[in-house]
Parts: structure tokens; sequence; C-alpha cells
């Protein structure tokens, strides 16, 4: 079966800070053929995420499905707050890249 | 009759930190909107310019922002509303912006108008003494409720206005509205909401107006949109020639910065998106209906926010070209701090490395494990009580990077690149102490209000 990976499924994929203490991810696609999809074929989930970064599934504190963008996002609590001392990305915006090769089975 | 709107003109999502765009401001001047709005405060950038009362933008952007906004709000005779002035909304923030607009009401020479101001900040004495009252300031996003511990590690603190002081200015007929910390949406609601609209699409209005051309597509910031609400809709539409706000760049928006797409939480309630409708109203503009709104039950919660002061910093920064090095570089850190613990074993430090090419950008959340890079930048941070103290541990932990002593390196003249042979002073470190919700009796009870007459 063939596989794609996520980034040339979904039209953004990105991180950002939720206030102080969280950091919120978004994927987006364009189509709701393909959000439905990946949807359906539960490809993306609390638990695989968890997962992918290395953390338990408590740390994911709101993970939605959110029809009318389209989109699958999910926030993670972060280990100390924005900004603090050790801070490596003090908007959180650079923590997705992990997402872009997430793989999804193809149709057939 | 025909069915009454208000339109509000927002330019900027965060107003000083980039410079606003003019062609689209003024494009959207022209239409004569009843009130221009805009947010200028974040917690994004980070706990330091609370704690040392400083801004993150330049002084030039915010003059040129207010000047654009105040120009258009006195020519046409309609009022503008500034939140979380100055990045942090402290109260020196909130003072060089109203000296901002009286120089401008100068340079101008405006007619007379009212100015309003208030302050968002709370004195660390009035929460300690609610907390020996027995009144819970609850954390937030998993952190415990307030303590005095807490309190003695804080140095400035500020509240999150709601609608409350911005409607009172408007009340008392000011022209113009300086406000301390605000929560975003609240800018724009408050003036519908005192005009009788619904509160839920006031709030909803605000939240898609907030961060201006962020709701709008292709990409491009700072370009000013127009929210219009009437009864029963907003709209909201792009004022630069090549954007439009679609269904998609709009719903895509609601998400933005935010844990949860449906729910929004603000001094006096919640506003619930879980059922709204998305449309296409024309080529610029979407439509949206069905959010809901609901209001706290018993006293309204504020939130509050928290930066205190850990230490002095420096940073120091190094290079690793040897792959032998490279692939030992977790046994050259713990010898370099090794050597900073054997000179300072019992002394309240910290010291932290960031390994590009490793894992500098993700920390612990990296899934790639192995270093795939031939080169690598180590940058140091060393935070100490003292300056000197602070200087000393950053320049140990980066110096013996160059010493570090692995048994079968090729290179014995030096196993880091420096270049500089020097620790470069950081900003203080600073860390968010209060993240936390405490009820008030009166929602004006955390807010002081002014108002004074201009020109």
């Amino acid at each position: 079966m063939r596989v794609t990976r996520l980034v040339e499924l979904a039209k953004t994929i990105r991180s950002k800070n939720a206030g102080t203490d969280k950091i919120t991810f978004d994927i987006i696609f364009r189509e709701k053929d393909t959000y439905e999809r990946v949807k359906s074929l539960r490809a993306i989930t609390r638990q695989s995420i968890a997962k992918l970064y290395g953390i338990p599934e408590e740390r994911i504190c709101d993970f939605v499905e959110f029809d009318p963008a389209y989109a699958i996002k999910f926030t993670i609590l972060r280990d100390r707050p924005s900004g603090s001392p050790g801070e490596t990305d003090i908007f959180g915006c650079q923590q997705y890249p992990p997402l872009l090769d997430i793989e999804i089975p193809g149709e057939e | 009759m025909a069915r009454r709107q208000m339109r509000i003109l927002c330019p900027n999502g965060h107003l000083g930190f980039a410079p606003t765009k003019e062609e689209s401001f003024w494009l959207g001047a022209e239409t004569r909107p009843d009130f221009y709005c805009c947010d200028s405060g974040s917690d994004d950038i980070g706990p330091g310019p609370l704690g040392a009362d400083t801004s993150a933008s330049p002084h030039e952007w915010q003059k040129h922002d207010l000047e654009l906004m105040v120009v258009a709000s006195r020519k046409q005779g309609v009022p503008m509303l500034i939140g979380s002035a100055g990045d942090t909304g402290t109260k020196s923030r909130v003072d060089m912006y109203v000296d901002m607009i009286r120089e401008l009401a100068q340079k101008h020479a405006f007619p007379r108008f009212k100015l309003a101001y208030f302050y968002s900040d709370v004195a660390r004495q009035y929460l300690r003494d609610r907390i020996r009252d027995g009144i819970a300031v609850e954390g937030l996003d998993g952190r415990n409720n307030l303590t005095e511990e807490d309190l003695d590690q804080t140095d400035r603190i500020v509240a999150m206005a709601g609608i409350h002081p911005f409607v009172k200015a408007l009340d008392m007929g000011a022209d113009v509205v300086i406000g301390g910390r605000s929560s975003d949406c609240v800018i724009f609601a408050a003036p519908a909401i005192r005009a009788r609209y619904p509160e839920a699409l006031s709030y909803h209005l605000g939240k898609i107006l907030e961060c201006a051309s962020f709701c709008a597509e292709p990409y491009g910031a700072k370009e000013s949109v127009i929210g219009t609400i009437t009864d029963e809709e907003i709209r909201v539409t792009a004022m630069h020639p090549n954007q439009r706000c679609t269904v998609a760049s709009v719903a895509g928006h609601a998400m933005y910065e935010r844990s949860n797409p449906f729910y929004e939480y603000v001094a006096g309630g919640m506003l619930d998106m879980t059922d709204c409708v998305y449309e296409q109203y024309d080529e610029k503009t979407t439509r949206i209906t069905g959010p809901r709104f609901v209001p706290t039950q018993g006293k309204v919660r504020v939130k509050l926010e928290g930066s205190g002061k850990v230490g002095e910093r420096y940073i120091g920064i190094a290079g690793v070209r040897d792959p032998y090095t490279i692939s030992n570089i977790d046994k050259v850190i713990e010898w370099a701090r090794s050597q900073v613990e054997e000179r300072f074993a019992g002394r309240e430090y910290q010291l932290y490395y960031k390994i590009f090419g490793k894992n500098g950008v993700m920390g612990d959340l990296e899934p790639v494990k192995e270093i795939r890079s031939h080169e690598l930048c180590l940058v140091v941070e060393g935070i100490a009580p003292t300056k000197q103290m602070a200087e000393e541990i950053t320049m140990i932990g980066t110096r013996q990077i160059f010493y570090a002593r692995l048994p079968e390196v090729k290179g014995t003249a030096g196993t880091a690149a420096f270049f500089v042979d020097e620790v470069l002073q950081a900003s203080p470190a600073f860390t968010w102490t209060i993240n936390h919700v405490i009820p008030v009796d009166d929602p004006m009870e955390l807010f002081d209000l002014h108002l004074v007459e201009i020109g």
C-alpha cells in the first residue's frame, strides 16, 4: 500500500505558544476529503503524538478535531513556562517538524 | 429601516511589535469605520519585559502605529481603543503611550479631546492579603493555587482586563483609550457590547479581529481588517488589495495560539464557538453566525500574570568540528559541568547547554536522537545571583569545552572553536511565576481608570 507523508497532505502544519505554559499544534488540510480520510484512519491520535514526542499522554492537555477548518489540533504542557532559564524556543514555533514525516496510508 | 451595524478597524495584531502596513490601513480608514481598536501586548515575548518593566518593541514603531490610528481617529471624530499598552500593559507602558498621544496631539494640533487610560498593575500585598483571607487564587494550566512563596519570587504582576474598564471609559466620554493589560478580544467586544449588540457575537468579533490580517489569506501580517457586527451576525473583511478573508482563513484563525478552538475565557464568561457557521459572504469577506456566550456564575474571575527574576545571565558560544568529539559531546559537557561544580559547589547557580546540530531547538521533545551533523554549535547559558558569578560560571562552562578530556582525541591543542574568546552579558533571566485567576466582587476592582482632556 502506498504511504504519503503528512507534509504532502496538509496545507499548514504549525506550532505556537498558547499562553505561558502550553504549546499548541495545528494540522490544517486544504480539502475536506483529505481531512476526513486522515481522521477516519485514526493516523494521528493522542497516543501516536505522545509516542512521537516521547512524552506521557497526560502532557497532551487538549486533542481536538476541528471540522470548520479541516484541522487536527493538540496542545502539550511545557516542562517549564516559556522563556524560563534553559529555554530553546520562546515562541514555541519550531516544535512541529516531527509531524511533517508522519506516514498516512494511501487509499490503495 | 436599515439593519443597524457597527464597523471596527484593526490595523495590527500586536501594535508596535512590527510596524503597521500603511496602504491597507488607509484603504480601511477611507471606508470610515466606527472604531479603531488594537491590541499591543502579548505573553509570547516571554517573562523578561514584564519582570524588568520594559518593552519588547522599539519606541519608534510603537509611536508610528499610534500615530496612524490617532490621526484617523481624530480626523474622523471616532474613538480609538488600545489594550495592553507597550507589550506588557504595566503602568509605565500605559504612561509612555499616554505621553506619545500627547506629543502626537501637539504635533497634529488636534482639537480638544478626552483621553482615558487605566492601569492593570496588581500589588503583591493585595494578593498576599487575599491569600491570608483564605481566598483561593486558582492556578491555570495545571499550576497549583498561588502561595506566598510564589509572590516572594515575583517582581511584577498585571491583571487581564475584561470589557469593563473600556466600557466605563467610553461611558465617561473618552475619545481615546489607552489600556493596561487586557484580554485581546475585549478591546473590540467592549464598544459592541456597550451598544447592546449580542455578547456572543461581540466577543467572537474580537476573537477574529485581534490578530488583524492573520485571519486573511494569503499570509501577510500587519495589514488592516474590518469587522462588522449586526444583531444577527459578524463579518470580517480584508483591506489589503491582495488579501481575502475566506472560510478557511477565518476558521483556521479561530485555532491560532489557543489550546482549544471551541472555547475562549474572559473576565465575565466563556465564549463557546462549537456551533459556529462560517460562510463566504463576498470575495473578501467571511460571515460568522452561531457563537454562544456563557456568563460566569457567581464572582467574576480575573486572570493574573506575574514574572520574577531568577538571576543575572551570561551566554557563551562554542563550535565543535572533530567527529570524535561530536560523538562524545555528552561526555564533553559532563566534563565542563564538573569543572563549574568544582569551583561553585554548594552555591546557587544554573547552567544550560543548547547543542545545535543535536537538539538545540527541541531539547527533550526532539525525536531524532542520533547526531547527523558534521559540526555542532554549543550555546551555554549561565545564571547566578550576581553578574560576576554568572560571568565566571559561563566562562568556565564554555572554556572547558575547549579543554575537554577525551581519551582518544587527536586534536590536543583544543577541542572547541571560539569565534570570540569571551562570554556575552545577556538580559537577566526571568520566569513566569503567576498564571492564575482571582475572584473579585467588582470587575473594576483591579483596574484604575483616569480621564484627562488634551488639546
